[in-house]
C-alpha cells in the first residue's frame, strides 16, 4: 500500500491524471452545455469518435495538425448539428437518437477507415500528425508544479482555461443565461418571445467543439492514431461526471479530474501485479458509487416523481 | 377499435418508409464506393436466400437478438431507459461458461442450472441501477451505461483467472461439456433449441406485459409517470421489476447464446447485442409481441451484409450506417406527425358522428 502512495504523490503521475483527464474533461464540457440547455446528450461519445477519426483524417492529407484539429471540431459541429436537427426539428426522443447516432459514428469511423487505408482497426497507414507540448515559459521552472503543469498538450491548455470561460459565459453573458433559463424554465423562454429550440440548437453546437477537440486529443496527443471504437466511454462517464457536478463547471470539471484520476491510478497500478481488468473496473464503479450519492437532480424531479 | 387500426397502420407505414429510405442510402453509398455495385446489392439483398446454410444464420442471429430485443422491450415499456442488455447479456454468457466448465452435475440438469444461472446474473447486474433509481433516484441510463463496462472487466477478470483454458491458443475458457450444450437440430445450420426458449419467453412476456397487474402498472408508468404515481402504483417496484425482468432475459440469453452456439467463451469485448437491443426495441415500438419479425429483419440485413462484405469490396460496416440512419428516422415521428394528428381527430369527429 504503501508503494501505491509513493505512486500517487510523484509529479508524474499527477501530471498523467492531468493527461488523462483531459478528453474526460472536453466531454464533461460539452455535455454540461447541452444539459444546461435541458438536452440530455448522450452521443458526445460519438461526437468525439468521428472528431477522432477526422483529426487523423485531416492532419493526416493537409500535413498539419493544426487542421487536423478544425476539421475534428467542425466534424464535431456537424454531428451535434444533425443530433439538433432530429431532436429539435423533428421531435425524435433525444436518448434514442443519441443511441442512433452513437452506433452511427461506431459503424462510420471503421467504414471510412476502411476505405482510406484498407484496414479496420487502426490509422497507422495515414501519415498523420499529433498536436505539440508547449512549455509554459514561467510555469515550467516552479518548482513541483511546473512539472505538472507545464509540458502537457496543447488541447490541455484549452480544456483548462475552457472551464473558466464556461464558467463566466454561463453565469455572465446573455446567451449563457438563455441557455439556463432555457433548461431551467423553457416556458419563461418562450414568454419572453426567444425560441428555446434556438438555444437549445446553439448549446449542442458549442457542445460539438468540445467533443471535437476531445476527439482531436484521442487521436493527436493521447495516441498518435485512430483505433477502432478508441472512445470506450468517456462520452459516458462525462454524462455521469457533469451529474455528481450538478451542472457546475468547476464541480463537474473536479468530478472529471476523479475519473482521470481513477484511470491514471488503474493505469499505473498494473505495475503492482494487480490484475489489470480489476483496476480497470475502477472509474465505471466509481462513478455507479458516486452517482448513488450524488443523485436527485433538479430534471429528474419531472421525470417520475418519489 | 377502427381508430387503434388505423393508428397500427400509421405506424407500419412509417416503419416502412424509413426502411425504404434507409435502403436506398445504402444503395447509394454502395454505388459511390464500390467497383461491382450491382454485385453488392444483389448479395446485400439475397445473399441470405443463397443456400440453407446462409439462411440458418440469419435464423441464429435472430435467436440471439430476439433475447436482447426483448429485454430492452420490457425495460422501455416502464420508461426506463436501463442500457445494461449489454452487459447482462456478457455476464450471463461468462456465467454459464463458469457454471457448465466448473460444476459436475448431470447433463440436462447442468444445461438447466447454467441458463438460469445466466438470467440471475443478468437479472443482478440490471438490479443494481433499478434500485439506485428507486431509492436515490440516480439516472439508470448513466449507472446501466458504467455497469456495461464493470460487466465486461469483471468478465474477463473471470476468464483470465479461473476459467482460462491453459492449453488452448487464445485467451478462451475451457471447452464446454457437449452433453450441457443445446441441441442444434436442423442439419447444415447451426439452429439450436434456444429458438424454443426464445419463443416461450416471447409468450410468456407478452402475458407479464399485457395480462397481469405488475405489467399493468410498467406499462402505467412508461406512459406517464405522474398518472402512476397519483393513480397509487407502486412506482418503486415497477422501476425494478422492469429492469430485473428485462436482465434476467438478456443474461438468459448470453446463456442460450453461448451453450447454443460456442465451444469456449471466448469473448474479449461487448458483443454489442445489447445495443442490437435497442434497434429491435425501436422498431418493434417496445411491443414483444413484434420482437422475432424486428429481429429476423435486423438479422437477416446483417448477414446479406456480412455476405456482400466477402463477395464485394463494400465493408460490412455500411450496415451499421445504416440500422442507424433508420432508428433516426423511424423515431421521427415529427416527420409525418401532424399528419397522424389530423388523421385521429379526423376519424374522432367521423366516430363522434357516427353513435
Amino acid at each position: 500500500m504503501g508503494r501505491v502512495f509513493n505512486l500517487i504523490f510523484t509529479v508524474d503521475f499527477i501530471s498523467s491524471v492531468i493527461r488523462v483527464t483531459t478528453p474526460i474533461l472536453f466531454a464533461t464540457l460539452a455535455v454540461l452545455l447541452s444539459e444546461r440547455a435541458g438536452v440530455v446528450n448522450i452521443s458526445v461519445e460519438g461526437a468525439m469518435l468521428i472528431s477522432a477519426l477526422m483529426g487523423v483524417v485531416g492532419s493526416a492529407y493537409s500535413g498539419s495538425p493544426w487542421i487536423g484539429l478544425l476539421v475534428a471540431v467542425l466534424s464535431g459541429i456537424i454531428y451535434s448539428w444533425i443530433l439538433a436537427f432530429f431532436h429539435l426539428r423533428l421531435g425524435t426522443d433525444i436518448i434514442l437518437t443519441g443511441i442512433a447516432l452513437n452506433l452511427l459514428a461506431s459503424g462510420l469511423t471503421v467504414f471510412v477507415l476502411f476505405l482510406l487505408t484498407g484496414d479496420k482497426g487502426v490509422s497507422t497507414g495515414l501519415p498523420s500528425k499529433v498536436l505539440p507540448n508547449l512549455k509554459i515559459p514561467i510555469l515550467k521552472d516552479i518548482p513541483i508544479l511546473g512539472g505538472i503543469l507545464s509540458n502537457q498538450n496543447v488541447l490541455t491548455y484549452i480544456a483548462l482555461v475552457s472551464i473558466f470561460v464556461i464558467n463566466i459565459f454561463l453565469d455572465r453573458t446573455r446567451l449563457g443565461v438563455y441557455i439556463r433559463a432555457a433548461g431551467e424554465a423553457p416556458n419563461a423562454v418562450e414568454t419572453a418571445g426567444k425560441s428555446v429550440n434556438r438555444i437549445r440548437r446553439t448549446a449542442l453546437i458549442l457542445g460539438g467543439i468540445f467533443a471535437g477537440c476531445g476527439g482531436a486529443f484521442m487521436s493527436m496527443a493521447y495516441l498518435s492514431m485512430f483505433t477502432k471504437d478508441m472512445v470506450a466511454g468517456r462520452g459516458f462517464i462525462a454524462l455521469a461526471a457533469e451529474t455528481m457536478g450538478k451542472g457546475n463547471p468547476l464541480l463537474s470539471s473536479i468530478s472529471a479530474l476523479l475519473f482521470g484520476f481513477a484511470d491514471a491510478l488503474s493505469n499505473n497500478l498494473q505495475l503492482f501485479r494487480i490484475p489489470s481488468e480489476i483496476t480497470r473496473i475502477i472509474p465505471y464503479l466509481l462513478t455507479v458509487v458516486a452517482l448513488a450519492t450524488y443523485s436527485g437532480r433538479m430534471q429528474d424531479k419531472d421525470r417520475i416523481p418519489m | 377499435m377502427r381508430k387503434l387500426s388505423k393508428v397500427w397502420w400509421f405506424n407500419i407505414a412509417t416503419t416502412a418508409l424509413a426502411i425504404t429510405i434507409s435502403l436506398l442510402i445504402a444503395f447509394m453509398i454502395i454505388f459511390m464506393v464500390s467497383d461491382q455495385p450491382l454485385d453488392a446489392v444483389n448479395s446485400l439483398l439475397f445473399g441470405p436466400l443463397s443456400s440453407l446454410r446462409n439462411f440458418g444464420t440469419v435464423i441464429e442471429t435472430m435467436i440471439t437478438i430476439s433475447f436482447t430485443g426483448m429485454a430492452v422491450c420490457v425495460m422501455f415499456q416502464g420508461g426506463q431507459f436501463n442500457l445494461g442488455a449489454e452487459g447482462a447479456f456478457f455476464i450471463g454468457a461468462i456465467t454459464a461458461s463458469a457454471i457448465t466448465t466448473k460444476l459436475s452435475l448431470h447433463p440436462g440438469m447442468l444445461m438447466f442450472v447454467a441458463i438460469v444461472g445466466g438470467g440471475l446474473a443478468g437479472m443482478l447486474l440490471c438490479y443494481i441501477p433499478a434500485i439506485l433509481r428507486a431509492k436515490f433516484n440516480a439516472d439508470e441510463m448513466v449507472s446501466s451505461l458504467m455497469l456495461n463496462y464493470v460487466a465486461l472487466y469483471l468478465g474477463l477478470y473471470l476468464l483470465n483467472t479461473f476459467l482460462r483454458d491453459p492449453n488452448f491458443g487464445m485467451l478462451a475458457s475451457y471447452k464446454i461439456p457437449p452433453d450441457a450444450k443445446l441441441t442444434q437440430f436442423i442439419p447444415k445450420t447451426r439452429i439450436h433449441t434456444g429458438v424454443f426458449i426464445v419463443a416461450i419467453l416471447i409468450f410468456l412476456i407478452y402475458i407479464f406485459i399485457y395480462r397481469t397487474r405488475t405489467g399493468y402498472s410498467i406499462r402505467v408508468l412508461g406512459n406517464n409517470p405522474n398518472f402512476a404515481h397519483y393513480s397509487g402504483i407502486k412506482v418503486g417496484s415497477a422501476i425494478v421489476i422492469s429492469q430485473v425482468v428485462g436482465g434476467a432475459i438478456a443474461g438468459i440469453g448470453g446463456s442460450v447464446e453461448l451453450l447454443g452456439m460456442y465451444e469456449r467463451f471466448q469473448w474479449t469485448s461487448l458483443p454489442g447485442y445489447g445495443w442490437d437491443g435497442v434497434i429491435i426495441a425501436i422498431l418493434a415500438r417496445n411491443k414483444p409481441q413484434y420482437v422475432p419479425i424486428a429481429a429476423l429483419f435486423l438479422s437477416y440485413l446483417r448477414i446479406g451484409s456480412s455476405i456482400m462484405a466477402r463477395l464485394t469490396d463494400v465493408p460490412y460496416e455500411l450496415i451499421i450506417v445504416i440500422q442507424s440512419i433508420m432508428i433516426v428516422l423511424i423515431t421521427a415521428s415529427a416527420l409525418l406527425g401532424r399528419l397522424r394528428h389530423k388523421m385521429v381527430v379526423k376519424e374522432a369527429i367521423a366516430h363522434g358522428q357516427s353513435i
